[in-house]
């Protein structure tokens, strides 16, 4: 009987299962498509550009459009390629990264582990920071870094990005801590250890997946961002995003596509780099409840 | 090892009151047990001796030191959780040794008091494990570890069998009484099981609404509960409960009972002075199953038991002994008895009642009556 009932049910699984993988499929294909055609546009020569179509494969591969975005491209008047301003995005990205992960550690740890009147208030309020818009804060923002006398600095830069991050770090880490059992904290006291101790030893040491969800948030949002990096700064402070952006609009001569495509990747990487690397626990860290006691 | 007292303690949450001058006192080496329903307010009495809440109003004594202003670690305390509370990323070692570390303890101390710790309660073989390797049994054992390695003063347990299946919590609620014993250690201790309570405990303070309705030792809580509440609270299967009248039988005392089939009186022996103010009046007469069990084989004799026939409406075997039930007096009681002494389901036997060790409720106080 029950032989019977596979064998009848055997065809249509499978004309099933090749549907979703078509579908699959094709929708990977339109999804990969503008990355492939900017990395084989960014491998040809101008001439084959000009001459050929956007999604022919390169007939001879050159990495000298690479070399060019990297070191020699002109964004503005400035010809010495995006080399400065990437490892200008790289000096204030790391810093806010980790300064927002940690503070947002520590704010989530205190508002589920150490509530206090009105910390239930004061989460709500950090909410609302995660749906100010960017534009919002810029005029604010901008005297708060002249009084403070950082005003277009890489210190400067990343102040406002910790500031604008820490809702969201916070979110993240509370919600996380919420399904930490109180009484784990609890026993911490009784043992002895302090208001930093519990979050160095015990806490912490919980919170890899979390970790890492916030620091991938964190990264592509301060890496990405373009408005705080055009507002903020200026000249050879840049940011990568900022400098592409003028690259790409720099009116002199040839448009030069494979020079563009190549610079957009460059931007691109440190982003992909991170997912790749951090990726699967990206996936986990989102479905991880409750801590194992 | 400490005393304990808790003198007037209240706790109020917002605009409900938790606990309503709770009063309490134990010597050192007591095993006390704070028992009563869900929500009662025993975990956050228990929170408030440890120091992990402040008392609203009232005073916390350790070994008659005022505890109040002093900090959980301060109070030489150690507390074992129900959800054991262990700490995830930490091996069983260093669960147990890391109280010892944060008061400063030296390595090679640590490394002997755990070892000490684990083979009392036989988990050496475990000390290299992390807690989400170990069964639940396991973890309450590292929960402990954890608590008597600090050997502390006072030791604080809320409900730390209840996530255990039945066998297990037996075998861990031995355990317990004999590290009790072994260790003479003062312990407080919280559940909701009243089987815990009367087996454990060396004294039962029964909470029900934020207060201590009777506090003692676990045969007198038994024998002679202060309330209604009380009397049904502590027993399994649970104390009977008849409204009867009380009336004069050639100067006796008797209560007034009726069935479907007629009615009866038993007289009450002892429990003159209490009664006899209620002599016309409707009370609440208490009796536990087993001062009800099978008449009509020649040992009541002579005895003060009195027997009735009865028609039995349910029969339920629990393997040492059968519960009957039959209706009396618009009550649904429950008769313990002897297995091949039970009828079946329908039939009609004589049942024994002995009312040496019956009480008496005040039907409108609910309060025991006693002799004035
Ligand atoms: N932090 C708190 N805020 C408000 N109410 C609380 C708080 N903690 C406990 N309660 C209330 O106090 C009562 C007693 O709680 P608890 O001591 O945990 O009971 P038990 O341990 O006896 O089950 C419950 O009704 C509970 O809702
Ligand atoms: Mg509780």
């Amino acid at each position: 009987m029950a032989e019977h009932a596979e064998v009848r049910t055997a065809g249509p699984r499978l004309l099933g299962r090749a549907v979703i993988y078509a579908l699959l499929i094709l929708l990977a294909m339109y999804y990969l498509a503008p990355l492939f055609v900017m990395v084989s546009t960014s491998v040809k020569t101008l001439d084959e550009i000009r001459a050929g179509n956007l999604i022919a494969l390169p007939a001879e591969i050159t990495l000298s459009a690479w070399a060019k975005a990297w070191s020699s491209a002109c964004t503005g008047v400035d010809c010495s390629g995006l080399r400065g301003n990437f490892w200008n995005s790289v000096s204030f990205v790391v810093p806010a990264v980790l300064i927002s992960t940690l503070i947002g550690a520590f704010n989530g740890y205190v508002l589920t582990m150490w509530r206090f009147r009105g910390s239930d208030l004061l989460f709500t309020l950090l909410m609302i920071g995660c749906f100010i818009p960017f534009q919002v804060v810029l005029l604010p923002m901008a005297q708060t870094l002249g009084w403070l006398g950082i005003a277009n600095s890489t210190t400067g830069l990343v102040f406002v990005h910790v500031v604008y991050g820490l809702a969201f770090t916070t979110l993240f880490f509370r919600n996380f801590y919420v399904s930490v059992p109180q009484e784990m904290t609890k026993a911490a006291r009784i043992d002895g250890a302090g208001f930093f101790r519990i979050f160095w030893r015990i806490i912490l040491p919980l919170s890899p997946p979390i970790i890492t969800v916030t620091v991938i948030w964190q990264f592509t949002q301060i890496w990405n961002d373009f408005l705080f990096g055009v507002v903020f700064s200026s000249g050879e402070r840049q940011p990568i995003t900022v400098a592409l952006n003028n690259l790409v609009n720099t009116s002199t001569g040839v448009k030069e596509y494979n020079v563009d495509m190549a610079a957009a990747i460059i931007a691109a990487l440190p982003t992909l780099l991170v997912y790749v690397v951090a990726g699967k626990y990206f996936v986990r860290g989102l479905t991880a409840g409750s801590v194992k006691g | 090892m400490a005393s304990l007292e808790v003198r007037n303690v209240r706790r109020v949450f917002g605009s409900t009151e938790v606990l309503k001058d709770i009063n309490l006192s134990i010597d050192s080496g007591d095993f006390l047990i704070l028992v009563g329903p869900s929500g009662c307010g025993k975990s956050t009495l228990l929170n408030i001796i440890a120091g992990l809440d402040t008392p609203t109003s009232g005073d916390v004594l350790i070994g008659d030191q005022v505890v109040n202003h002093l900090s959980p670690k301060d109070r030489d305390i150690a507390m074992v959780f129900q959800s054991y509370a262990l700490y995830p990323t930490m091996s069983v070692r260093k669960n147990i040794s890391f109280g010892l570390e944060m008061r400063g303890v030296p390595k090679e101390e640590r490394a002997k008091t755990v070892n000490r710790v684990a083979k009392i309660l036989q988990i050496e073989h475990l000390l290299d494990r992390k807690p989400s390797q170990l069964s639940g049994g396991q973890r309450q054992r590292v929960a402990m570890g954890r608590a008597i390695a600090r050997d502390p003063a006072l030791f604080l347990f809320d409900e730390p069998l209840s996530n255990l299946d039945a066998k297990l919590r037996v075998e861990m609620r031995m355990e317990i009484k004999l590290l009790h014993e072994r260790l003479k250690a003062t312990i407080v201790y919280v559940t909701h099981d009243q089987i815990e309570a009367m087996t454990l405990g060396s004294r039962i303070a029964v909470m029900h609404g934020g207060e201590i309705r009777q506090f003692g030792p676990p045969q007198e809580i038994y024998d002679e509960p202060a309330d209604l509440f009380v009397a049904g609270f502590i027993g399994s299967p649970s104390m009977n409960f008849i409204r009867t009248e009380v009336v004069e039988r050639g100067g006796d005392i008797a209560v007034q009972l009726k069935t479907a089939s007629g009615a009866f009186a038993l007289s009450v022996p002892g429990q003159q002075a209490a009664l006899r103010p209620w002599i016309g009046k409707s009370v609440i007469l208490g009796l536990r199953p087993e001062q009800i069990s099978a008449g009509g084989n020649g040992q009541t004799a002579g005895s003060k038991v009195q027997e009735q026939r009865l028609t039995i409406d349910l029969v339920e075997p629990t393997g040492p002994d059968t519960l009957l039930f039959t209706q009396i007096s618009d009550a649904t009681v429950c008769a313990r008895v002897r297995p091949e002494h039970a009828c079946r389901a329908g039939e009609t036997m004589a049942l024994a009642f002995d009312l040496s060790k019956a009480v008496f409720f005040d039907p409108q106080s609910e309060k025991r009556l006693r002799a004035p």
